[in-house]
C-alpha cells in the first residue's frame, strides 16, 4: 500500500502580474519526511513555501494536503496544519511567553498546557528561563530561536522553515539545525527548508531540490545531487575548487580523496567512496616559499590567470589541477606575482567539504 | 457641588462619550482602509486627512441647520442638549481617529499580518492581532481625538447654546466669561482646560512607557 503524501504539488505556477515566481513544479512530500529547497534569491523558494502554508494561492495547478484538494474554502485547514518560520524575523511586542502561547490560545489550549509547552520549546531551543523577557530585546539569534520555539509549540505536521539559519552566528547556527533534527526525529515532522546555503541540505535534510528561476531543475537525496554536482548546482552555489574522487579513510580519522592527476585533498571529513569536496578560495592560503603550517594539504603550482576584482584578486593555480585562490589586491602586490610565477598554496583539511 | 467643578465634570463626560462613540465607527473603519488594498484607498485616505483641519464652527454650523426645527432632523429634538454636542463632537474627531488609526496600522510590520495566519489564527484574529501591536499609536489616536473633543468651542456653541446648567462646557463658559470682560474667572477655567489636556496626556505616555520596559 502506498501512503498519501503528506504534501503534493501538481503543475503548480505563481504569477506576479507579469512575473512568474515559479511555473510547472511536480513535488511529493512524505509525511515525516526532511526536504532542502536549494536556489539563489528570488528563484521562487519563498514562493513555494508561502502555497504550501496556506499564505498564498497558486496562479493554476493543485495543491493537495494528505490528499485533500486545498482551495478557498479549506485554506485554513493546511494553516492548521503547518506552520512557517519566515526569513525575516517577526514577533509580536510583547514577552516570549506571549508569542509562544498565542498560536495555541487560537487553538484553545489551557493555561497548565500552554506553560509546559512554551517551556518545553524554549528548553529545545536552549532559551530556558527567558520567557517573561520582552521579546523585541533579544540579540538576531535569539528572536529567531524564538520564532522557530513558537511555530514547535503548535507540533504541526509540517514545518515550513524560510531561510532559518541567513545572517546568524555559528552557535545559533547550529542549535537551530540540531533543534531541526531532533523535531524530526523526535514527532516525525515533516520539515521543509528553503536555503540558498547547500551545506545546510546535507546537514540537516534527506532529499534536495534545486529551484532556479521559478522552476525545480533537479531533485533526488542529498548524496545523489551532491556526489554528482551538475553545473547548474555548482554556478547557482558558486562553489569554486569542486572536485570528485574516491575517498578513503586515514588512520588519523580524516580522509584522503584522490581527485586525479596524483592529487590527493585530505578532507576532516571521514567519508569512504565517491564524494565530492569543495573548498573556498578564501580558504586557502597563498606563499611564494614552500609552507610550514598546520594546513594538512600543500601544493606547488603556477598562476595561469589573474582576474582583477578589486579590493581583491582572484587567481587560477595549476597543481595538476587548477585551484582557484582568493587574496587581497594589497599581498598581491606585495607577493609581486605575476603569470607564470610558482607558488604554494595550504589549506586546513577542515577547510574541504566533502559529501 | 460648585459651578466651576459641574462644568469640568460636563465637559469631561461629553467629550469621553463623543470619543467611544467615534471609536465605535472609527476603529473598524481606520482598519479596514488600513488592512485592506482597494482602488480608491489613497483618496479615501486623502479625504479623511484633509477632514482633520475641518474648522469647527463650519461643523457647528452644518449641525445646527440639521437639527434646528426646520432643519431635515428637527424632529428628533436634540437641539441644544448635551447630546447633541456628544454627536457632534463624535464626527468632528472621527477624521482625526480613522487618519491617525490608519497610519498606527500601516507602520506595522506586514508580516505580521501572515505571522497570525500561519499560527493558525483567523481573519479576524489577524485584525485584532494587528490592532494590538499598533496599540501604542491607536492610544495615541484616542487621546488626541478626546482632547480636541474636550478642547474645541464651535460645535458645542452652535448645537449647544451654552444654556447654564444644560450645556455649558469649558470652553463655551471661557468664551462668554472673556465677552463679560471677566478675565479671572476665564483665566481660572482655562487652567483647569489646560490642565486636564496635559494631564491626560503625560498619564498615557507613563503608562505606555512603563508598559514597554
Amino acid at each position: 500500500m502506498t501512503t498519501v503524501p503528506i504534501i503534493e504539488l501538481r503543475n503548480l505556477r505563481k504569477q506576479y502580474v507579469s512575473v512568474h515566481a515559479v511555473r510547472g513544479i511536480d513535488l511529493q512530500i512524505r509525511k515525516g519526511e526532511t526536504l532542502t529547497i536549494m536556489g539563489p534569491n528570488g528563484s521562487g523558494k519563498t514562493t513555494m513555501l508561502r502555497i504550501m502554508a496556506g499564505l498564498d494561492t497558486p496562479t493554476t495547478g493543485e495543491i493537495r494536503f494528505n490528499g485533500t484538494k486545498i482551495g478557498d474554502n479549506n485554506r485554513k485547514q493546511i494553516r492548521n496544519q503547518a506552520t512557517m518560520v519566515f526569513q525575516k524575523t517577526t514577533l509580536f511586542n510583547t514577552t516570549i511567553h506571549k508569542n509562544i502561547a498565542y498560536g495555541l490560545k487560537i487553538r484553545g489550549f489551557r493555561k497548565k498546557e500552554i506553560h509546559q509547552r512554551v517551556n518545553s520549546v524554549l528548553n529545545a531551543v536552549k532559551l530556558e528561563g527567558y520567557a517573561k523577557r520582552q521579546a523585541k530585546k533579544l540579540s538576531g539569534g535569539e528572536q529567531q530561536r524564538v520564532a522557530l520555539a513558537r511555530a514547535l509549540a503548535l507540533n504541526t505536521p509540517l514545518l515550513l522553515l524560510d531561510e532559518p539559519t541567513a545572517n546568524l552566528d555559528p552557535e545559533t547556527v547550529s542549535i537551530i539545525e540540531e533543534t531541526i533534527r531532533y523535531i524530526n526525529r523526535q514527532n516525525k515532522t515533516t520539515i521543509i527548508v528553503a536555503t540558498h546555503n547547500i551545506f545546510q541540505a546535507q546537514t540537516i535534510t534527506e532529499r534536495a531540490a534545486l529551484l532556479l528561476q521559478g522552476r525545480m531543475v533537479e531533485t533526488g537525496t542529498v548524496e545523489e545531487i551532491f556526489r554528482r554536482p551538475s553545473l547548474t548546482l555548482a554556478s547557482f552555489a558558486r562553489l569554486k575548487n569542486v572536485f570528485t574522487g574516491n575517498s578513503r579513510l586515514l588512520s588519523e580519522g580524516t580522509s584522503l580523496v584522490d581527485i586525479g592527476n596524483g592529487i590527493h585533498i585530505e578532507t576532516a571529513t571521514p567519508k569512504t567512496g565517491r564524494v565530492a569536496t569543495y573548498v573556498r578560495p578564501e580558504d586557502i592560503i597563498l606563499s611564494r616559499r614552500p609552507i610550514k603550517s598546520s594546513a594538512r594539504n600543500v601544493f606547488k603550482g603556477q598562476i595561469t590567470e589573474i582576474t582583477d576584482q578589486e579590493p581583491i584578486v582572484r587567481l587560477k593555480i595549476n597543481v595538476g589541477k587548477e585551484f582557484l585562490v582568493q587574496i587581497t589586491k594589497r599581498s598581491f602586490k606585495e607577493m609581486n606575482l605575476n603569470l607564470g610565477t610558482t607558488v604554494y598554496l595550504a589549506f586546513k583539511a577542515s577547510s574541504v567539504h566533502a559529501i | 457641588m460648585s459651578e466651576i467643578l459641574e462644568i469640568t465634570l460636563r465637559t469631561i463626560h461629553i467629550s469621553a462619550t463623543a470619543t467611544l462613540l467615534a471609536t465605535l465607527w472609527s476603529i473598524p473603519i481606520g482598519s479596514l482602509i488600513a488592512l485592506k488594498n482597494f482602488p480608491t484607498k489613497q483618496l479615501i485616505k486623502s479625504i479623511f486627512n484633509a477632514l482633520m483641519g475641518m474648522p469647527t464652527v463650519a461643523l457647528g454650523l452644518i449641525l445646527y441647520l440639521l437639527l434646528s426645527s426646520s432643519g431635515p432632523l428637527g424632529s428628533v429634538n436634540i437641539l441644544f442638549t448635551p447630546l447633541a454636542i456628544i454627536i457632534g463632537q463624535a464626527l468632528l474627531i472621527t477624521p482625526i481617529l480613522i487618519s491617525l488609526t490608519t497610519n498606527a496600522l500601516e507602520t506595522i510590520d506586514p508580516e505580521i499580518k501572515d505571522l497570525a495566519r500561519t499560527l493558525g489564527a483567523s481573519e479576524t484574529e489577524t485584525s485584532l492581532t494587528i490592532l494590538a501591536e499598533a496599540k501604542a499609536g491607536v492610544v495615541l489616536a484616542l487621546i488626541a481625538s478626546f482632547t480636541r473633543a474636550f478642547a474645541e468651542l464651535g460645535v458645542a456653541l452652535s448645537v449647544g447654546a451654552n444654556l447654564r446648567g444644560g450645556t455649558r462646557i469649558l470652553t463655551t463658559a471661557i468664551a462668554m466669561e472673556v465677552q463679560r470682560g471677566q478675565i479671572q474667572h476665564s483665566l481660572t477655567l482655562t487652567a483647569i482646560l489646560l490642565t486636564i489636556v496635559f494631564a491626560t496626556t503625560i498619564t498615557t505616555n507613563l503608562i505606555q512607557t512603563r508598559r514597554r520596559t
